[in-house]
């Protein structure tokens, strides 16, 4: 996480060995000084208490104790199942990604090319659930698929039909995740694709690639930037999820986020559960920075 | 290569996709559907099809004091959140897509990891850090931690419309004699007006809506995702559902009014 204070070290360091009064401050640095702070107060600053935290005497509330590696000891020991939580976790994810991508692949394709005039309107009607509370949402699909509920009490009298409800299981918790984080799918995908040219796309038509040809070898590879957004901004959503298990799961399985806050409420183990925040920000970050650091992000939002 | 295979082919391809993203609109409905029809039902608990409906949930809820204050709480935290965001989104967007200066490339990574990091876990962060420095949990640290999420969204779509800006505009502005604070409010504010906009729309509306981040820094204060979670969990009635499509009505009101207002303010910039 020094990436931030070696931001500003380095942007205000340098141009004041050359310029010493007047470019102290640059434009860009001045406007970006507000955002820097809030993030600075807002996000290093508490990643790090909670890095602290973890190296505290078990159930203490204090930080200023002797450091101790006791909360990592007991993550790590052979008898401890939380790894299974992390396991549960990027499967989930994983999953999740994987459908997700094949769902919004069309839509971004339409909204892209397709709709239009339409387009604007299509949008607006896939953003707006973004703004329902996602367990509201998610309690709509409990109201679904619960015994006796929308989907039961049709089946049932029409058809007479009985069917086992697949609420409180794994798969409806990859189902909710697929369902919460659709739109952040979806719009990346739709900015990668549209920074594909419609000219290249048909030249190679006329050149005699199949369409199959043409979208591996042409569409997919411009248009990565976007599908690459997507695909870690649903993946680090999704690890971190925790509604779905709860609400959708009927916690018939516990993931890592969940685990993280029986520690933190339940149990009264801050320092444990901040151990475990770490641990998932340390899987979190390295995935996010690795990937940040190959894309142009002025060409990818620069595009109109 | 012509050929009547190429011509009706997209065609044929553009109806598949069309249905299909109809079936993903109504997938993304489907449950908020069902919330409204439970709050529509007479019995305390629900069961489909309804034998006996009612508007006695919807009643309950509008005529209730203590939904009224969960109302009020989350309206404040959303103004405030909103009224922040816009400023900092603004001079962050312009640092973000419009100066060229050292640093840039960092920053606009730096933006980018609050939202590319589980909301649950910021959340507990932003609890011991805030437990930390000995504040006292209530909305205004939960104005702080919405902030932290939705600054950098916003900076994000602000930053889009930045973008497009013509900075010779500015540029021709200042030759011409106008001073640093003219060219901000005569030019590039009325300029990058629809993005900000947009901006300002999604900061309340996040805001609004957001669970993760509230639940653990709004102390003894409860905002409306926080009450109906806790009323999901136990001691559900209709209505729970009847709240949760209040809420969905009320965001899709301001979205709707948000939306024909953008509209109108594009088309006075003769786009």
């Amino acid at each position: 996480m020094s990436t931030l204070s070696e931001a500003v070290a380095e942007t205000v360091a340098r141009p004041a060995r050359r310029m010493p009064r007047r470019r102290l401050f640059s434009p860009g640095l001045l406007a970006a000084l507000p955002v820097l702070a809030l993030l600075a107060i807002g996000f290093l600053a508490p990643l790090i208490a909670v890095t602290a935290f973890s190296f505290a005497e078990p159930r203490s509330f204090t930080v200023f104790g002797a450091p101790t590696l006791e909360n990592y000891r007991t993550i790590f020991s052979p008898a401890n199942t939380v790894y299974l939580s992390f396991v549960w976790s990027l499967v989930f994810a994983a999953l999740a990604v994987v459908l997700l991508a094949l769902l919004c692949y069309p839509v971004a394709y339409g909204l892209a090319h397709i709709f239009g005039r339409w387009a604007n309107l299509i949008t607006l009607l896939l953003v707006f659930p973004l703004f329902i509370s996602e367990n509201i949402r998610l309690f709509g699909w409990v109201l679904f698929f619960i015994k006796n509920g929308v989907l039961d009490g049709t089946l049932k009298s029409l058809f007479g039909l009985e069917l086992q409800s697949i609420l409180f299981t794994p798969p409806v918790i990859v189902f909710g995740m697929v369902y919460v984080y659709l739109p952040f799918m979806l719009f990346p995908m739709v900015l990668g694709l549209s920074m594909v040219p419609r000219e290249v796309v048909e030249a190679a038509g006329d050149l005699g690639a199949s369409r199959l040809q043409t979208f591996r070898e042409v569409e997919l590879p411009l248009a990565m930037p976007g599908f690459i957004i997507g695909g870690l901004l649903t993946f680090v959503l999704a690890v971190g999820a925790v509604a779905e298990s709860k609400v959708l799961g009927g916690q018939s399985v516990i993931v890592i986020t969940h685990d993280i806050e029986i520690a933190f409420t339940y149990a009264q183990n801050w320092p444990l559960g901040a151990a475990l925040s770490v641990l998932l920000t340390a899987v979190v970050g390295t995935l996010v920075l690795l990937v940040l650091r190959y894309l142009d992000l002025d060409r990818i939002l620069g595009r109109r | 290569m012509g050929g009547p295979g190429n011509s009706r082919g997209p065609s044929r391809m553009g109806s598949w996709i069309g249905a299909w993203t109809l079936l993903v609109i109504v997938f993304l409905y489907l449950p908020v559907a069902c919330g409204v029809l439970a709050s529509l039902s007479q019995s305390r608990y629900f069961g489909f099809p309804i034998t006996q409906w009612s508007t006695r949930w919807w009643q309950r809820t509008v005529d209730s004091i203590e939904i009224g204050i969960l109302i009020q709480t989350s309206v404040l935290i959303a103004l405030m959140v909103t009224a922040v965001s816009v400023v900092l989104a603004f001079m962050g967007a312009l640092a973000f897509a419009r100066y060229d200066w050292r640093g840039r490339k960092i920053f606009q990574r730096i933006v980018l990891l609050p939202i590319f990091f589980p909301q649950a876990v910021l959340g507990l962060a932003l609890l011991l850090w805030f437990n930390t420095l000995g504040l006292p949990l209530s909305w205004k640290t939960a104005v702080f931690a919405h902030l932290v999420w939705i600054v950098p969204i916003a900076t994000l779509i602000i930053s889009i419309q930045v973008y497009s800006f013509d900075a010779a505009l500015e540029e021709a502005a200042l030759d011409l004699g106008a001073t640093r604070w003219q060219v901000l409010r005569e030019v590039t504010l009325p300029v990058l007006g629809p993005g900000i906009f947009s901006g300002a729309l999604f900061a309340f509306l996040l805001s609004w809506g957001n669970f993760p981040l509230s639940l653990y820094t709004t102390g003894a204060d409860s905002t409306v995702p926080e009450y109906l979670y806790a009323k999901m969990v136990a001691g559900y009635t209709p209505g729970v559902p009847t709240l949760g499509a209040l809420t969905t009505g009320g965001a899709a009101v301001i979205l709707m009014l948000g939306y024909v207002s953008w509209i109108f303010m594009r088309r006075a910039q003769g786009r």
